[in-house]
């Protein structure tokens, strides 16, 4: 009896957080209509893009449990794909297509290989060696320069349907609700239990007969191959891409989105990419009124620390931790009336 | 009868102390066998080998006949060779019912099933639930496992293992820690499998009572070698097991 209350309670619960979801998807597609900023457009824009950025890390940190410090590598191969094809062929579709496909081959192989070596080094080492693959990355496209024109990198035209900024904003706004629901589905299919599992115990899971290589690299490949994806969307909305797409600034960004927004919960990812990304904005505007605000990034830094020291769950957890604590609250309650009764 | 489990001059040494030292047994299919011995004799070590966690420097381990020595755990389990772990050894951060969904559905073979939700497994989750039922947990299945007391994490471990059906269980002192009003619990469910009849179980334990009630056959290591292999009734009657027992051997 308690038990199909209790799912009930919680059917309802999911429905309700189904509505605000479509809610909030539905002001974000009018919002350009009803606001004419154009800066705040491209923010969003640049919002959307890293949520999904954000995202892919998370699939790896939140969920599989694997720490990677060489995640910006994904997203400048993205970035420098669709940069070097439209600046090398046309700024038409087809090549456009044709340098997504190149990400994904790309992204899919260099994941996969890195994503093997899991198998042989742990947690902290393992972020060391993603670490430096990333920096072998930024070395690469600093020396290949003619390719990718050195540190300075270069501007490039774009496929006419990117060239309006409302609809790249709408185009992002899409591929971010797209990811969000792909991955909600990944993580909720028994699979994404599975990589839970690894999180949780790993040696346990191997006792229980899942293969857990196999996994890593699965989670692995799926998040760099979204990583690229949210670069080639990146270069796109800034006509422009240099180095600075693999340095470790990129990866520090998505760490401190999904930790600021709550490891483990692809939402979090989001809030946390539209709260670093508006803190970002608000604070360099702020420069005006003192020099301080120029390193905004001493704030972020401040802000990382007592996030990890206060709320180590971030916003999203904390927030569940608080529902779940006064509906145990509610449950005890009854249950003494009950009692009493 | 037929012998499902085989070990040959099974060997591990940790640097210069060797833990387990040329134990040669066998399991036939569908018997109870007990591991007693003292602290620091080898038991779990015996068992990670068994289960794979470890590999022997020395010496091979048979399954049906087949040569299992150089599988990983993961193979093993899905050879049919499950096991539970002294330590408590569960998804802390999961629901009960997800940690036993789990068991199940690696016992299920669905592995690599990505696009669909895992709500479509009903039949997973109904599976999931009859276990809980079985270890008496099924009012908490909504509960993280983290927030279990002690006793009812075990019954968990017991419950994913035997959510796995494989032919033979390992089971590692599974009511270490636990209450004493526990413990009978624990004790009718290992019953109820032995009753059933369709298991191999091997089992390490130290409550001599438990033990000589369950078991066809107990097997004596101390200081990592085998002392004695026999009935129950052969064992307590056996003299070096009991000054093993009671001190004082030293070879």
């Amino acid at each position: 009896m308690g038990g199909r209350g209790e799912k009930k309670v919680k059917s309802i619960f999911v429905q309700r957080k189904n509505i605000v979801y479509t809610i909030i998807a539905i002001l974000l597609i009018l919002f350009p209509f009803m606001n004419d900023s154009r800066s705040m457009m491209i923010l969003f824009t640049q919002v959307f893009i890293f949520a999904i950025f954000a995202m892919s890390y998370d699939l790896l940190l939140g969920f599989t449990g694997i720490v990677s410090f060489g995640h910006a590598m994904f997203f400048g191969i993205g970035a420098y794909a669709v940069g070097i094809f439209m600046k090398q062929f046309e700024p038409t579709l087809p090549y456009f297509l044709l340098a997504v496909v190149i990400t994904i081959l790309i992204t899919a192989i260099v994941s996969y290989v890195v994503g093997l070596l899991t198998l042989r080094l742990k947690s902290h080492f393992y972020a060391m060696l993603t670490l430096a693959f990333a920096s072998l990355f930024l070395v690469l496209a600093e020396k290949w320069r003619t390719l990718t024109h050195g540190n300075d990198g270069f501007t490039f035209r774009t496929p006419e349907i990117f060239r309006d900024r409302l609809d790249f904003y709408l185009i992002c706004l899409v591929s971010m609700i797209v990811v969000f629901l792909l991955l909600n589905r990944f993580t909720n299919s028994p699979l994404g239990k599975v990589l839970q599992a690894i999180r949780e115990n790993e040696q346990r899971t191997e006792s229980l007969g899942y293969s857990v290589i196999q996994y890593k690299i699965i989670a692995s490949v799926v998040s760099g191959v979204l990583a690229g994806f949210a670069g080639i969307l990146y270069s796109v909305s800034l006509r422009f891409v240099n180095t600075s797409v693999f340095t470790m600034d990129i990866t520090l960004d998505a760490l401190l989105m999904t930790i600021i927004g709550g490891v483990g919960t692809l939402i979090g990812a989001i809030i946390g990419a539209g709260l670093i990304e508006f803190a970002h904005h608000w604070l360099t505007e702020l420069a005006k009124v003192h020099w301080i605000f120029e390193r905004w990034i001493i704030f972020f830094g401040i802000i990382y620390i007592l996030v990890v020291m206060f709320f180590p769950r971030g916003i999203v957890g904390t927030v569940r931790n608080i529902k779940l604590k006064s509906k145990k609250r509610v449950t005890d309650k009854s249950e003494q009336q009950k009692a009493a009764g | 009868m037929e012998t499902l489990f085989e070990t040959k001059d099974l060997t591990i040494a940790f640097g210069g102390h060797i833990a387990v030292d040329h134990v040669n047994i066998s399991v036939p299919a569908n018997q109870f066998k007990s591991i007693i011995g003292p602290n620091g004799a080898g038991k779990t070590t015996f068992f990670n080998l068994l289960s794979g966690q470890l590999s022997p420097t020395e010496g091979e381990i048979f399954f049906r006949g087949e040569n299992i020595t150089k599988l990983s755990s993961t193979e093993r389990t899905r050879k049919g060779i499950g096991r539970s772990f002294q330590i408590t050894n569960v998804f802390p951060n999961l629901t009960v019912l997800e940690n036993v969904r789990l068991a199940v559905q690696s016992q299920a073979g669905i592995r690599y099933q990505m696009l669909s939700h895992f709500k479509k497994y009903q039949d997973l989750e109904a599976k999931a639930l009859e276990w809980l039922e079985m270890v008496m947990l099924e009012d908490k299945q909504e509960t993280l496992a983290i927030n279990l007391a002690h006793g009812e994490k075990r019954k968990l471990e017991i419950a994913m293992l035997l959510a796995l059906n494989t032919e033979v269980l390992l089971l590692d002192e599974p009511t270490a820690g636990m209450s004493l009003e526990e413990v009978p619990a624990i004790l009718d469910v290992i019953r109820r499998i032995k009753e059933k009849g369709d298991r191999t179980i091997l089992l390490i334990e130290h409550k001599m009572d438990m033990i000589l009630d369950l078991s066809d056959s107990i097997m004596v290591l101390f200081n990592g070698r085998l002392l004695a292999d026999g009935t129950p009734k052969e064992i307590m009657l056996n003299e070096t097991v009991q000054s093993a027992y009671l001190g004082g051997i030293h070879s």
